[in-house]
């Protein structure tokens, strides 16, 4: 596609490039403890994090197992593991 | 993501508290902002064409100049009459701000420019591979600040921002962190608000430079302010208004203890090193009162 | 009715800028530029003038400001010399590659070391290659006009580039001449607001300045160069609409003075060749058959016209008010190459003159036209004082050799 004067780039095109390949560990979200509290949405550095009330789940698409909200949850209420590709 | 104006699929780092504590501050902000940007990690890892994070209008043009720029688009808006509100917003890390880009900084500051200013300090030149700024905290190592048999690391301690802000008079000067993430965005948001110069100091852990597991990144935030090492404080016209208590400080040698670039001075233990990074703690808890209540 | 009056280059200048209603006007002094923003500034705070002037903190600042303002969309200038120019040529890269419009005043001057405020064109010749466009104005009159012209170039879809509009310091900046001001309503009709769609703006967000590797930067750099050649035509058409507005003649990249059936050409750029004019006419009078090309538009280079300009049997002295140091005339080695291109044989001889603001003379010009009796040489150094040099004053008359000269004191 060709190159628009200098180069400018539309918003949000990085939806386009799914960082979820770099993971090595994925966040498994176990439903049973979570309180809604919204600390894993809030520190996720990918800001992939959804969901509403008690039921949140990470986008894989762009989840790159960082372990943040597995660290952050209250509750322990979500678990690292090494992700079988 | 519904409209998050930091959207996924940057290459930042995993863990990375710098594009954590990036798209706090701008979903604070909303969308009705210009954003300038340095060079450095954080435009680095939003904006590799033909792609781009960001869902504001925003530019990046060099390394020392994003103050300036931003107040030249200031200054546009208010000529053309097109404003509309539109806050300025100028990003950058520890060059842009504290070293290269300080005379701009200074000089945005000085005219009373209406820009918001927000520093990523993450304590070194991370983009460029972990080298010495002038935010590197005191017997940190970095890359051109190495421990080796006659250097322990960077032997400066970090330039204060807060205060050059507060001698320019900027009216508004708060430093924050992503570990609280509802006061980043009660600062921002109190930031937006001013007419003139607003300064924001945000630190931003780094896994990679720093030494440490991304998933950790919240934790060694928290430590920062639980030492006393990163004072959270906020400044209206001058005036000290707000802090994030520390009732019972953590010795500074927890924070150490949890990143590897202070790993030369715990192993073998240095008594004096630690002693010295201690003081520091210990005079940002005087200075700032952060064993007390704040005011209401 | 337009004015005219005797005025100072820089207030000819400043009062130009002006009537193209900047939005935004961004400077840091550096003598011999200062007067061109004390007179806009004083017009600003008259009320005469509606920016925003900024009193900045350095050159690579003003730059700065004039660069964010320009890509918010407004209309933007600046102004420096020398040492300025070489601070802000960061941004005016940056400028440049993000296809952003400004006009830039370059008030000529000499470059340190050693200091000299005096002038020259090594500042503007420094940052030929940044993709910028780059004008020389020959007097005052046409420093104004080049200005109001600059701003509708840069401006233009087609071209969207930074202008660089370049007047010498002192000669043109701090001398008094008879100048014709347009009046503000003709202006308006020959320069009409800045529009465009890529820009700064929250209701339609865009990222400028992303970082480009190794796939795709060099095709943003075709780009810039395409750009830059393709600003030719706009000047031209600017150019010709300016004369139809106006009634002055522009629209050349270069101006040929007697040049058809001389024998010796000088080529220059830059107030200097209006006294090579005048020592054309004196020298004509003697019965010597010598004219002169006259760079108005140095970036994009005209090599073309250059040639058309030039035939093969003439003995071409080229005036360079800089040096590239270790290599040579750099205005020489660009004329030298296109002939080259178009497989012309013209003997070219690079003199290397007015540096630090040393005078260039009609006499001097009589002499170099001695001097083109002799082989063709390159960086030949005009009117030095061998005193000055010690050992190397050999060096320096051997570059005037086979010719009997007498050299000034």
């Amino acid at each position: 596609m060709k190159i628009p004067t200098g180069a400018v780039v539309d918003p949000a095109t990085s939806l386009e490039n799914e960082t979820g390949t770099w993971r090595a560990q994925v966040p498994v979200y176990l439903h049973e403890k979570c309180t809604g509290c919204r600390l894993c949405e809030w520190y996720c550095p990918d800001n992939c994090v959804v969901g509403e009330g008690k039921h949140f789940e990470p986008d894989l698409r762009y989840c790159k197992g960082c372990g943040i909200c597995a660290q952050v949850c209250p509750v322990k209420d979500i678990i690292m593991q090494a992700e079988a590709r | 993501m519904a409209e998050t104006l930091l959207t996924p699929g940057h290459t930042a780092c995993q863990g990375c508290g710098e594009i954590l504590a990036a798209r706090m501050a701008i979903q604070a902000a909303g969308p009705n902002v210009i954003v300038v940007q340095a060079t450095g990690c954080l435009e680095i890892t939003t904006s590799k064409y033909p792609q781009s994070a960001w869902r504001v209008p925003w530019i990046h043009s060099l390394f020392e100049n994003t103050a300036s720029v931003a107040s030249g688009i200031q200054a546009a808006l208010r000529m053309m009459g097109t404003a509309d509100g539109a806050k300025v917003i100028a990003q950058g890390g520890d060059g842009a701000f504290a070293d290269i880009g300080f005379g701009a900084l200074s000089g945005t500051w000085e005219r009373g420019d209406n820009v918001l200013s927000i520093c990523y300090d993450n304590e070194a030149y991370m983009n460029t591979g972990i080298q010495r700024s002038g935010l590197t905290p005191t017997l940190a190592y970095t890359s051109t600040t190495p421990t080796g048999s006659k250097q322990l690391g960077n032997l400066r301690p970090k330039k204060d921002l807060i205060s050059i802000a507060l001698a320019h008079g900027v009216p508004y000067v708060a430093s924050a962190t992503p570990a609280y993430p509802r006061d980043i965005e009660r600062k921002v948001k109190r930031a937006m608000s001013i007419d003139g110069p607003s300064y924001i100091h945000l630190h931003s852990p780094c896994p990679l430079g720093w030494g440490f597991d991304g998933a950790k990144t919240i934790e060694v935030a928290k430590l920062a302010v639980q030492t006393g090492l990163f004072p959270v404080v906020e400044f209206v016209d001058g005036e000290l208004v707000s802090w994030t208590r520390v009732v019972r400080p953590d010795p500074a040698e927890h924070y150490l203890q949890a990143q590897r670039r202070f790993r030369h001075i715990l192993e073998p233990r240095n008594e004096e090193a630690i002693a010295q990074i201690q003081a520091v703690a210990d005079a940002n808890i005087r200075r700032y009162h952060l064993t007390e209540s704040p005011p209401k | 009715m337009s004015r005219f009056e005797l005025m100072e280059g820089s207030k000819a200048i400043a009062e130009a800028v002006a009537l193209c209603r900047p939005h935004v006007i961004s400077a840091y002094p550096i003598t011999p530029q200062t007067h061109i923003v004390e007179y806009l500034a004083k017009k600003v705070a008259d009320g005469e003038t509606q920016a925003d002037f900024s009193t900045v903190e350095s050159e690579m600042a003003a730059a700065s400001y004039v660069l964010g303002a320009s890509a918010a969309g407004a209309r933007t200038y600046t102004a420096s010399s020398s040492q300025g120019i070489l601070l802000m040529s960061e941004v005016l890269y940056n400028l440049a590659g993000m296809r952003l419009p400004a006009v830039i005043t370059c008030a000529n001057r000499a470059v340190s070391a050693p200091l000299n405020i005096w002038n020259d064109h090594q500042d503007s010749m420094a940052v030929r290659d940044a993709g910028l466009i780059q004008l020389y104005a020959r007097d005052a009159q046409e420093a104004a006009d080049l200005h109001i012209q600059a701003f509708r170039i840069s401006e233009d879809s087609r071209v969207e580039l930074p202008v660089m509009v370049c007047v010498d310091g002192y000669l043109i900046t701090h001398a008094f001449e008879p100048v014709e001001l347009p009046e503000q309503a003709e202006v308006d009709a020959f320069l009409p607001p800045r529009q465009t769609d890529r820009k700064l703006d929250p209701r339609h967000p865009l990222t400028f300045g992303a970082f480009a590797d190794q796939a795709y930067y060099m095709e943003t750099r075709f780009q810039l160069h395409q750009a830059v050649l393709r600003s030719r035509s706009v000047i031209e058409e600017v150019g010709a609409d300016f004369t139809k507005a106006f009634g002055r003649e522009y629209g050349k990249h270069v101006e040929a003075y007697r040049a058809d059936d001389a024998a010796a050409l000088f080529v220059g750029m830059g107030s200097m060749m209006g006294t090579v004019e005048d020592a054309v006419d004196e020298l004509r009078a003697q019965g010597k058959k010598v004219g002169s090309l006259r760079l108005r538009t140095y970036r994009p280079f005209p090599a073309d016209q250059i040639c058309a300009l030039i035939k093969e049997n003439q003995k071409v002295g080229v005036l360079d008010k800089s040096i590239s140091m270790g290599a040579g005339g750099i205005l020489a080695s660009e004329v030298r190459s296109a002939l080259h291109a178009g497989s012309m044989r013209t003997p070219v001889t690079g003199f290397i003159v007015g540096l630090g603001g040393r005078d260039v003379t009609a006499e001097t010009i009589s002499r170099l036209l001695q001097r083109l009796e002799g082989p063709p040489a390159d960086a030949v150094f005009v009117d030095l004082k061998p005193d000055l040099l010690g050992d190397l004053a050999e060096t320096w008359k051997s570059t005037w050799e086979t010719v009997a000269t007498t050299q000034r004191s």
